[in-house]
């Protein structure tokens, strides 16, 4: 036998094992992503595996068995747990799945015990943590959590007027002459950018306005140029940036490069650029009770409260960060995973880096929606 | 030696006999034909052939009879350029070139009035180019005087004129003061082209809020936003109301709506409202007291 066929054998063999011992003892969370925990779950005879069954069905969607296992389900129903949990619109929440979660004891005795769950769950545009402080309470010999639902606000039946107000686009035909006019693309200007070098980076932030009188749709693209003229490397602001810009609005941006120092830039090319589309004016956003909470977890944070009658599903909230000196330091964003419901707030906080938050002494955050009604 | 020098000369000969023969065939040809306008062309010698004319986008073939002259109608020709004529018959084929030029009158102007939308009161704001075509499309290179007129409404009329050179002509324009469509006409003879021109309010120069107690909320509005022209800002435009107050703050971004902007705050005594447009700044509301 050759020595190379003799080591297919052994790679064969183990991977055979290590697929055998995976789905024979699979690890939790693995479980609480492929849904299967429901079947594997561990008797609730401490607090810790009383949270983690209910965490691993929660990851399952077994909302029947996450809800039969609580201690309070009189306080609320199936339905209202289930809505807790994903939302009563659509919303980040809806299509989020569980990546993993995180037990913390806070408090134990005999017949009661207290633990923070944290959901870390993951949607298209990233994760986000739901923190639960949980009470779990001895019934006989097992151990159930009373769940503290956040019942989502109902808004009344009521009729909204809403004096609506959007731009249509008509664009010129192919069949036109070529000398014929279309319409204009809208007219932005950047009026404010730093490249600062960060984390084995850089890092360029800046504030884009749009001083037309039509909506635009902008994106920001950034060249890092060397001393001799040419492309390090070209970016674009991604979601770091509130896409949709109606006229004499300003929007932050940031553009990241990674492993480029800024010793090696000799200047940059930036290249913004916006298209006429058609957009509405509605929803307004008022962003009230905005705070900059000194680090450590540095964080900007406020409610966000939707002045319109139309349900948002997705909310962008984007923050700029300036100095004493009015210089913007740092730009950062959140998406919220709730539907914003009329007149109803929903909180949200931006985390800050701990150096950044230092120099902070203002800051002005705007908010980019997203309502499934405004794409049918 | 010598008897293959005789082959070689009675082989050369026979090769040029009908060279020699062709030369008895011909063409006359114009040297340049204005496009679209009939014409005619004359041949020499006898027999029958075929006359090719290839041009841009554009090949001809006639049978003709050696001799006679072959008209071409009206039309029949019309890109403008370099036309080559081959006639080929029993003889050698014979050559020949022309050239069609545009007509001198211009029959369509191609108009790029740019920008179709921009802030009033700019000066030469509005460029204007005109290319000048005949009826066939071909670029009319002869000089030819264009007028451009720029009229924002009655009694406010621009009016330029500029030579056309190599087919093309161009001016730049002021926008006027006051908001509003602006028709932008190029003309030459009886022929005109026309584009609108929107002139739009400039930057905010008046942007005054006032605040009132609704409830348990502030209802703050703006007066009526108008650039330094006295031009009302147009619906749409965003307007930021904020807020601060014991280290906390509220910012809503409002569009206005029938000129004005209006929104709903936190109520805080001895909080400080201000209020701004794009980059331009308003005035401020202190709130109650301290």
């Amino acid at each position: 036998m050759t020595i190379g066929r003799f080591l297919a054998i052994i790679i064969a063999a183990t991977t055979v094992a290590l697929i055998a011992v995976a789905t024979l003892w699979p690890p939790q969370s693995a479980n609480a992503m492929a849904g299967s925990g429901v079947n594997l779950l561990r008797v609730s005879s401490t607090p810790q595996a009383a949270v983690d069954n209910l965490a691993e069905a929660i990851g399952g969607r077994a909302w029947d068995k996450a809800y039969s296992s609580l201690a309070n389900k009189n306080e609320f129903t199936e339905l209202q747990f289930v809505r807790d949990l994903t939302g009563t619109y659509p919303s980040l929440r809806t299509y989020a799945t569980l990546d993993s979660y995180d037990l913390r004891p806070l408090h134990a005795t005999d017949d009661e015990a207290q633990i923070q769950l944290k959901l870390r769950w993951s949607s298209v545009v990233g994760t986000f943590l739901d923190t639960r402080d949980l009470r779990i309470v001895r019934s006989g010999n097992r151990w159930e959590v009373a769940w503290p639902i956040v019942k989502e606000p109902r808004v009344p039946p009521q009729v909204v007027p809403v004096d609506y107000l959007r731009w249509d686009v008509i664009y010129r035909g192919t069949e036109d002459d070529w000398g014929s006019q279309d319409v204009e693309s809208p007219h932005v200007r950047i009026v404010d950018m730093h490249p600062v070098d960060r984390s084995g980076g850089v890092v360029i932030m800046g504030e884009l306005l749009n001083e037309d009188v039509v909506p635009a749709f902008v994106t920001v693209k950034a060249t890092l140029l060397a001393k001799d003229g040419s492309a390090i490397a070209t970016e674009d602001s991604f979601d770091k940036i509130s896409h949709v810009l109606l006229p004499k609005q300003v929007t932050p941006f940031l553009i990241a490069f990674h492993d480029i120092a800024l010793s090696e830039v000799d200047s940059v090319h930036m290249d913004p650029s916006a298209i006429l589309i058609a957009a509405s004016a509605d929803p307004v956003i008022g962003i009230e009770d905005q705070h900059l909470n000194p680090a450590p977890g540095a964080s900007l944070t406020g409610k966000l409260l939707n002045q319109s009658g139309q349900v948002v599903n997705v909310a962008h909230v984007l923050g700029t960060f300036y100095d004493k000196s009015g210089q913007l330091v740092w730009v950062a964003d959140q998406y919220v995973d709730r539907a914003l419901l009329p007149e109803t707030p929903v909180s949200f906080s931006i985390s800050l880096p701990a150096d950044i938050a230092a120099k902070v002494s203002s800051e002005r955050a705007i908010t980019a929606t997203y309502s499934s009604s405004r794409l049918q | 030696m010598r008897i293959r020098l005789t082959c070689l000369m009675a082989w050369i000969g026979l090769v040029l006999m009908p060279l020699a023969l062709a030369q008895s065939s011909g063409v006359h040809l114009p040297k340049s034909v204005e496009a679209g306008n009939a014409f005619s062309i004359q041949t020499t010698g006898n027999g029958n052939a075929v006359l090719y004319i290839v041009g841009p986008g554009q090949v001809l073939r006639r049978n003709v009879q050696l001799g006679e002259a072959t008209f071409f109608g009206p039309g029949e020709i019309h890109n403008a350029g370099h036309y080559l004529v081959v006639l080929v018959g029993a003889s050698a084929p014979e050559n020949g070139a022309f050239d069609v030029t545009a007509a001198h009158q211009a029959a369509t102007l191609s108009f790029l009035a740019k920008p179709s939308r921009l802030p009033i009161d700019l000066h030469d704001g509005i460029s204007g180019v005109v290319y000048l075509f005949d009826a066939f499309h071909n670029l009319v290179l002869s000089p030819a005087q264009v007028s451009f007129q720029l009229s924002t409404g009655p009694g406010a009329l621009q009016t330029r004129t500029a030579l056309a050179h190599f087919g093309v002509a161009w001016t730049k324009m002021d926008s006027a003061t006051k908001e509003g469509s602006a028709q932008f006409v190029a003309r030459i003879g009886d022929v005109t082209s026309t584009r609108v021109i929107q002139q739009v309010p400039g930057n905010p120069c008046h942007l005054v809020m006032t605040a009132r107690l609704s409830g348990q909320r502030l209802a703050v509005e703006t007066q009526p936003v108008r650039d330094c022209s006295g031009n009302s800002l147009p619906d749409g435009t965003i307007v930021t109301f904020t807020e601060t107050y014991n280290g906390g703050e509220s910012t809503v971004d409002v569009p206005l709506k029938h000129g004005i902007a209006r929104t709903d705050m936190p109520a805080y005594s001895g909080a400080k409202l201000s209020v701004a447009t794009g980059v331009f700044v308003g005035n401020e509301i202190r709130w109650g007291k301290e």
